[in-house]
């Protein structure tokens, strides 16, 4: 593709129009990934409605976390806030005893001004469990940037000195313990020795464990020691974050967490493209060496190898364009692995740009289209669903990333569509995962091939449209 | 403050999204912050729709906040009366603007000198209503607003229809299988000779709306949505309107003969007591179901019964009077129409219970012990944990209960579907408890021959904790491919490494 290429990336702002989920989605897998936690989620039968709903079976499964539904007493302030929230902390606190109940503000509590961050530290006290106050509602936030404010006030919580005694140094030391499993102290300072020396890390992000264990391991064939992860397991795992540690982002939306580690805790931000696709992979990992000084070993043939084994996906889509909508931060990482696997990109929708935070990201991004010989996408924040409905019809994309409420409807017009939504809930980060990003990615496509000589991609009837 | 985390009825602004998307070229703009606009997500993935769903915010966020939504919402609706030029756009408050207290009544008024289109504010409040309560209102406001404009403007049809006719209210979007009981219906009116003047909401025209006095009367087939406007309708224009729910064999008979009575009022002369014969003793199979050995084995069997108003009083109905079951006890959570509940089914069961609280849902089906539950999907969950068999009968339910195929709960095909679901309901439980007392499908113990029946392979502590984190339905398989990766490479050791450089390179 010869086409006039634009010398760097262009970013718009629209009207904020746009479909995507209420920032409270993030307990639905943060209550998984902390096991000790319960969320309260202090909000209206919306919130309610919308939690049970886009959780789907789980909520059927006894979850950790609950409504407190506010009513009509409750917002004319006849019902006193504390009390309320005293009592049903109190149930929770008896029928399930966790280590810590993280409240979630909506945007009732933050029409009504309660001051949930003014009440916690007093409930705490008196109930002597600890209580962490996230504002994720949806009249600041996007969807996964809920757990960005979630991670920000644990970040807050972490404890700032490595306890002395020797066994909770062991509870702490969670994913040590996990890659030391079953060994004799002598072996564990062996191993100690395969680590460079080099200042603490602590990564932040909530993944799933199997993808935790993964990129440890990556880092560990480099040599590089992770100390932490927020958040671990357990709220009682939360890491040591002293001064000074060095910290690293897995993921595209954790801006806010990032800016607490940096200003609250006094960490050094390593800016790094994200772990998503072997690209991003081996970025983030370079970027991580280089810091520490360390010169990286058997990278390029590690994602020379991964790539190798994507060959059957990758041949699928290049050459093919999307268009992604936007509508869970994750977009720029994606739109750069797809670029580097031979797709053309029409526009990045997004929530919400930091420009900082994903400054590495956007770099890469600029260099791939660069090496690839494609067209530098237009990048849309706050997008206007009806006006991008409007270009995917003039453009024709081959595969659309999108909402649920789009999907369906574009896929009657002909147009192939992906669901978004999975690609938060699915395993993509690492050499191991990219697999699973394509996997997605041709999903709809792989599908439409088989389906192709039906004559069956218009289903809707055309209108005469005033 | 109330602890739940699961609810029945949905907030009342889904009440007024179903009525507005359930007309033709209708609108709502939802007064509301970012992510409230989850219901074009259910309306996409449940109903399946090809169509975009004409709902969309204005978006409350900071600003809104700050300075009120001053030129916002004005702009949100003139601007969509010019991208999809609606008949009508429903500015729709939710919990937010509830709290905001802004006069959106002026926003509509402003909107409405530029807009071609009408414009007008759902009236529903978010702490007084549920979702139900809202889309009754909300059909009966919008019916109003068409026959009084069309009053004003001297457009009001005058006079009956030639034949008997007939307006079905309360067929809407989401609703529980409501397209083909809207089917099964307008197949029944043409089997008594009834023209169908007018069907609403679903796919009906607002500028229908004036037409709806040339009916001779109004069947209102559930009793959570249409009864407000068909009592405006009998208001304004002495209508007759008929609630009974044609739902089981007796029900539809009394439906059908409340029609005659009403027709024949207004000067028809029809006797449908011998197509009610036909119909129950040789089109419906329920009525010899009923009496054959398969439902004998059902008698005394105890079931409890729990859903909205319509289903959970109809199916009680029809487990105890058509089947001879014995229901425990019959529950809604349509608290706000608990003594039309009452009266209905007290006769029916041993007690009722009315509460929108799962919890004590569950508490009194797990005291029970009843042979089968018919429910929501919730009950359907607390059946699975108690090993007791469900039919779902009622909303809140998933995208399995919108089936493809034809599956009426109303009319005579309907008696049919509800005869099999409760027979499947109960024979499920039976053959689970003959498997039980006998030990199983099969007593011998399986032997497998897969390729990994006799492992050379050494799994470490490690790579056997990690496989152990797999899902359980996928262990066995990257278990295999893991042991086949391994064995092409001649390495002993499963390891976590050897584990994903499997699935690296064989997505095992």
């Amino acid at each position: 593709m010869t086409l006039a290429q634009p010398e760097a990336l262009n970013f718009e702002c629209e009207t904020g129009n746009y479909h995507t989920f209420c920032p409270i989605s993030c307990v639905a897998w943060l209550y998984q990934k902390i096991e000790d936690s319960f969320f309260l989620v202090i909000g209206t039968k919306t919130c309610g409605y919308f939690l049970q709903n886009a959780m789907g079976v789980m909520i059927f499964a006894e979850p950790r976390y609950a409504m407190a539904e506010l009513e009509e007493g409750d917002i004319s302030a006849q019902l006193n806030d504390y009390e309320e929230l005293k009592r049903l902390c109190l149930q929770i606190k008896r029928d399930r005893n966790p280590s810590v109940i993280v409240w979630i503000g909506t945007c009732t509590t933050e029409i009504i001004k309660m001051d949930l961050e003014g009440l916690a530290p007093k409930l705490e006290s008196e109930i002597g469990i600890p209580i962490v106050v996230a504002r994720a509602n949806g009249l600041d936030y996007a969807f996964t940037q809920g757990e960005d404010t979630v991670l920000a006030a644990m970040a807050t919580r972490c404890p700032d000195k490595t306890p002395v005694v020797e066994a909770d140094k062991n509870e702490r030391n969670a994913i040590q313990k996990l890659l030391n499993f079953g060994k004799k102290k002598e072996e564990v300072a062996q191993e100690e020795s395969e680590y460079v020396d080099h200042p603490p890390l602590v990564l932040f992000g909530s993944l799933p464990d199997p993808v935790v264990t993964q990129l440890t391991l990556e880092l560990k064939k480099q040599g590089i020691k992770v100390s932490g992860w927020l958040p671990a397991k357990r709220f009682t795992e939360l890491p040591v974050i002293e001064e000074g540690y060095y910290v690293a982002g897995v993921n595209p939306f954790l801006s806010r967490t990032a800016t607490t580690l940096m200003r609250r805790r006094k960490c050094k931000l390593i800016g790094a493209p994200f772990p998503i696709g072997p690209d991003g992979t081996r970025a983030w990992i370079e970027k991580i060496c280089s810091v520490f000084g360390i010169t990286p070993k058997g990278l390029e043939e590690r994602e020379a190898q991964i790539w190798e084994g994507l060959e059957e996906y990758v041949k699928l889509i290049r050459g093919k364009s999307v268009f992604f909508m936007g509508d869970n931060l994750l977009e720029v990482s994606l739109a750069r692995f797809l670029v580097r696997c031979g797709m053309t990109v029409h526009e990045i929708g997004i929530p919400y740009m930091d420009k900082r935070y994903q400054a590495a990201e956007l770099a890469l991004l600029e260099k791939s289209c660069k090496e690839m010989g494609v067209p530098m996408p237009k990048i849309v924040e706050k997008p206007d669903n009806y006006n991008q409905v409007q270009r995917i019809y003039e453009s024709q994309p081959d595969l659309v990333i999108t909402g649920m409420a789009h999907a369906n409807p574009l896929e009657a017009r002909g147009i192939n569509t992906k669901w978004s939504v999975e690609f938060t809930f699915a395993q993509i980060h690492g050499f191991t995962n990219a697999r699973d990003i394509l996997e997605l990615v041709t999903r709809p496509l792989r599908r439409n091939n088989s389906l192709k000589d039906l004559g069956w991609d218009k289903l809707v009837k055309e209108e005469a449209k005033i | 403050m109330k602890l739940a985390y699961w609810m029945y009825a949905g907030p009342a602004h889904i009440g007024t999204l179903r009525i507005a998307s359930s007309f033709k070229n209708v609108h709502a703009i939802m007064h509301a912050p970012l992510g409230d606009d989850y219901f074009n997500v259910m309306r996409s993935m449940l109903e399946r729709e090809r169509d975009f769903t004409p709902v969309t915010a204005s978006v409350v966020d900071r600003n809104v906040l700050a300075r009120g939504s001053q030129e916002k919402v004005v702009d949100n609706i003139t601007r969509k009366d010019k991208e999809e030029t609606p008949d009508l756009i429903v500015l729709t408050p939710t919990c937010t603007s509830s709290i905001l207290q802004e006069d959106l009544q002026n926003f509509v008024e402003r909107a409405q000198l530029e807009a071609k289109g009408d414009v007008m504010l759902a009236d529903v409040n978010h702490y007084r209503v549920n979702e139900l309560q809202a889309a009754d209102r909300t059909l009966h406001q919008i019916v109003q607003f068409y026959i009084e404009k069309a009053r004003k403007k001297g457009e009001l049809p005058a006079g009956k229809t030639e034949k008997p006719s007939v307006n079905i209210i309360g067929i809407s979007t989401l609703g529980f299988h409501n397209q083909h009981d809207c089917t099964e219906l307008k197949r029944l009116m043409a089997d008594l000779g009834i023209e169908v003047n007018a069907v609403i909401p679903e796919g009906a025209s607002v500028h229908e709306l004036k037409n709806l006095p040339r009916a001779w009367f109004n069947l209102v087939p559930y009793r959570e949505l249409g009864v407000m406007a068909a009592r405006y309708l009998e208001a304004e224009f002495g209508m007759p309107y008929i609630d009974i729910t044609p739902m089981g064999v007796v029900e539809t008979a009394r439906c059908i003969r409340k029609i005659q009575q009403v027709v024949n009022d207004q000067g028809a002369d029809v006797d449908y007591e011998e197509f009610i014969n036909e119909q129950t003793l040789h089109v419906s199979q329920a009525a010899w179901f009923s009496r054959s050995i398969d439902c004998q084995n059902l008698t005394g069997k105890k079931a409890v019964v729990f859903g909205d108003n319509t289903h959970a009083a109809a199916i009680t109905k029809i487990l105890a009077r058509e089947m001879g079951i014995h229901v425990v006890w019959a529950g809604t959570y349509c608290k706000y129409d608990a003594d039309w509940f009452r009266e209905q089914v007290s006769e029916y069961c041993d007690e009722v219970i009315i509460t929108d609280d799962h919890g004590q849902i569950g508490d009194a089906i797990a005291r029970v012990e009843p042979a089968a539950i018919f429910g929501t999907q919730m009950e359907r969950h607390v059946g699975k944990r108690l090993d007791i068999p469900c039919g779902v009968i009622a909303a809140p339910i998933h995208i399995q209960n919108f089936p493809i195929g034809y599956k009426p709960f109303m009319g005579y095909e309907g008696t049919n579907q509800i005869a099999d679901l409760v027979y499947n309901s109960f024979t499920l439980g039976m053959e689970d408890h003959l498997l039980e007392i006998f030990g199983g499908h099969d007593t011998k113990e399986v032997i497998t021959k897969g390729i990994s029946a006799e492992s050379d392979l050494n799994w470490t502590k490690d790579g056997l904790a990690e496989l152990n984190k797999i899902p359980g339905f996928v262990r066995g398989k990257v278990k295999r491919n893991t042991e086949k990766f391994a064995r092409e490479r001649g390495i002993k050791d499963i390891t976590v490494e050897v584990l994903y450089a499997a699935k690296e390179a064989v997505g095992a």
